[in-house]
């Protein structure tokens, strides 16, 4: 396996050429990477927005935004600054501290897991040991933020919207874990490098969507239902609740709402394809391809090459997931909140049990498939 | 003092400050939601400990357990009885409010005086195992810690076997709160309320 590229190390290295203490270059180093990803998820969002306008009239055959740049790109930039210039609104009867800090609560965790979506060999914030395991418990956080702003915002529909968001958390949490435990298992590692390079012996051939079919769906669906997505968005479904949790939001705090929720769906994709289609892994490998061609893989041309390879097939099989999920909520109706509930408790949770249990069963039986 | 040295006196003591004021806040708001969301906030700073103890893995189920299951539930009971009623006078309320203060101010100077006599002893920072605490924490739940572990789901099946027989009324002869016969029937026809009405 080859290291690929390292940026840190030949930043660091360039900055003690010019003399600077290797503590001070690190220091100079971290603000980049967390800079980048931040600004990429907050690009990648207004992608989001404008792909959903564009499918949701696709969907509906209208023609969606089109005089906003060329075909509407820029229409949700204009969105965004609709939204940064309108007056922020806390209700008189709100409770203010509260009313403020929900919308942040639901956002600073989603953008602190970005810490684990890894582009690349060495492309990601930290490569820490817990790895997919600290996505799983920060996600966790996120239903305090939404009873917060439900509880602050002094509104029945909120209340409801922001109990009903939590409820719906805690529930999809359980089998959503224990997919991603099959995956842990299979890896014998939490880091999300490792998962990714387990499946990169074979191409395609090796992804664990074929190992994990089943978990696969499973992840799939309470992905979708963590980040609130037609047919799961009960807590702000329009006919029964206004808008649920987000009713007496405007502004800057709606806007933070707005941002949490694609940020969680364009990570939720990433993960996804980190976890199921081997993450930054071309189809086929990229060393038989330089064997083939005959060329040293070690040579800083074909490092770039392999490095932009990986970025633009993590970012293609994410939004590949994000079309999916756009067409999903343009299409289907919404299940009713027993429904749901009964889904997520009494079908997903035994079948990701049996998931694990046979998973187990097979990494015993045949550890050369299964990663024994 | 180097620069990592620094950075981990400062969280160091932001985190310690934010448990300190938060706990005080759990036990001396009066509302109980604040109370609620500020052992959330607890819980938090207590997950930070932790990675400043190069124990992420502890760090992170903390945060899973306590954050994301324990103080969720917490809230969502809170709110779903959140029925705004006076609550009635409790009688001598403020000796009541002394002789507590009292006995925790006493159990904190007793646990201040531990720390100050005691010489403790401190691991080797070079031998913190760091990232495979992972793989050594799962070796020891199912080795030497296996029966403790295991009677502890037993302790939790226990819990919730017992909250559902006190939240179905069916189970028992008589109603808990009431006092009155339960009509067994009752449960099975959808048609007819589940609430008994007196006669």
């Amino acid at each position: 396996m080859t290291n690929g590229l390292d940026l840190e190390f030949s930043f660091n290295e360039a900055l003690k050429s010019f003399g600077v203490p290797s503590e001070i270059a690190h220091i100079i180093w971290l603000p980049f990477p967390m800079l980048i990803v931040l600004v990429a998820a907050v690009v990648g969002v207004l992608v989001t927005v404008w792909l959903e306008r564009k499918i949701s009239a696709a969907a509906q055959q209208r023609i969606g935004p089109e005089y906003a740049g060329a075909l509407g790109v820029l229409q949700p930039i204009a969105d965004g600054l609709k939204l940064l210039v309108k007056e922020d609104v806390i209700p008189e009867k709100a409770d203010s501290i509260l009313f403020t800090a929900g919308p942040i609560l639901v956002l600073v965790p989603v953008i602190l897991s970005w810490l684990i979506v890894p582009f690349g060999q060495n492309l990601l914030i930290s490569n820490v040991g817990v790895g997919i395991f600290l996505w799983i418990a920060l996600s966790s956080i996120q239903p305090i933020g939404l009873l917060m702003s439900g509880y602050a915002s002094n509104n029945k529909y909120s209340l409801l919207g922001g109990l009903r968001a939590a409820a719906q958390s805690i529930s999809y949490e359980i089998p959503l874990a224990l997919s991603v435990l099959a995956i842990v298992m299979m890896t014998n590692s939490l880091s999300t490098v490792d998962i990714v390079n387990q499946q990169s012996g074979a191409g395609i051939l090796s992804w664990n969507i074929w190992r994990q079919p089943i978990g696969f769906v499973i992840f799939w669906i309470c992905a979708l239902a963590e980040c609130e997505r037609l047919p799961f968005d009960l807590p702000e479904a329009e006919e029964e609740l206004v808008a649920g949790y987000q009713t007496e939001y405007a502004g800057m705090k709606f806007a933070l709402f707005y941002l949490g929720s694609y940020i969680n769906l364009i990570l939720s994709a990433l993960l996804v394809s980190v976890l199921y289609l081997g993450g930054w892994g071309f189809p086929i490998p990229v060393e038989t391809i330089t064997r083939f061609l005959n060329i040293p893989i070690d040579t800083s041309f074909i490092q770039v090459i392999t490095a932009t390879l990986g970025i633009v097939m993590t970012i293609l099989k994410a939004y590949l997931l994000v079309f999916i999920a756009i067409l999903l909520r343009w299409t289907t109706p919404r299940v009713r909140i027993d429904q749901l509930l009964d889904l997520g408790w009494k079908f997903l949770l035994p079948i990701s049990l049996a998931n694990l249990l046979l998973t187990a069963g097979l990494k015993l039986a045949l550890p050369n498939f299964f990663g024994g | 003092m180097s620069i990592a040295v620094t950075t981990q006196l400062i969280c160091f003591s932001i985190l310690s400050l934010i448990i300190i004021v938060g706990s005080l806040g759990v036990v001396l708001l009066e509302s109980i939601v604040y109370s609620a969301f500020l052992l959330g906030g607890v819980f938090m700073s207590v997950a930070g400990l932790y990675l400043l103890l190069n124990a992420s893995f502890v760090a992170a189920a903390q945060v899973l357990v306590y954050v994301g299951a324990i103080n969720v539930l917490i809230l969502f009971a809170i709110m779903l009885v959140n029925k705004k009623e006076d609550l009635k006078p409790i009688k001598y309320l403020n000796s009541r409010k002394l002789i507590s203060s009292t006995i925790c101010i006493t159990l904190l100077s007793l646990l201040l005086r531990v720390d100050l006599s005691n010489t403790w002893i401190l691991a080797d920072p070079k031998l913190s195992i760091g990232e495979e605490s992972t793989i050594r924490l799962g070796e020891h739940l199912f080795s030497d810690y296996l029966l403790p572990f295991e009677v502890a789901s037993v302790l939790l099946l226990m819990a919730m076997i017992g909250a559902i027989v006190l939240a179905r009324r069916d189970v028992l002869s008589e109603d808990i709160s009431t006092g009155l016969p339960v009509d067994q029937e009752l449960i099975e026809k959808s048609d007819k309320p589940l609430l008994i009405e007196k006669k």
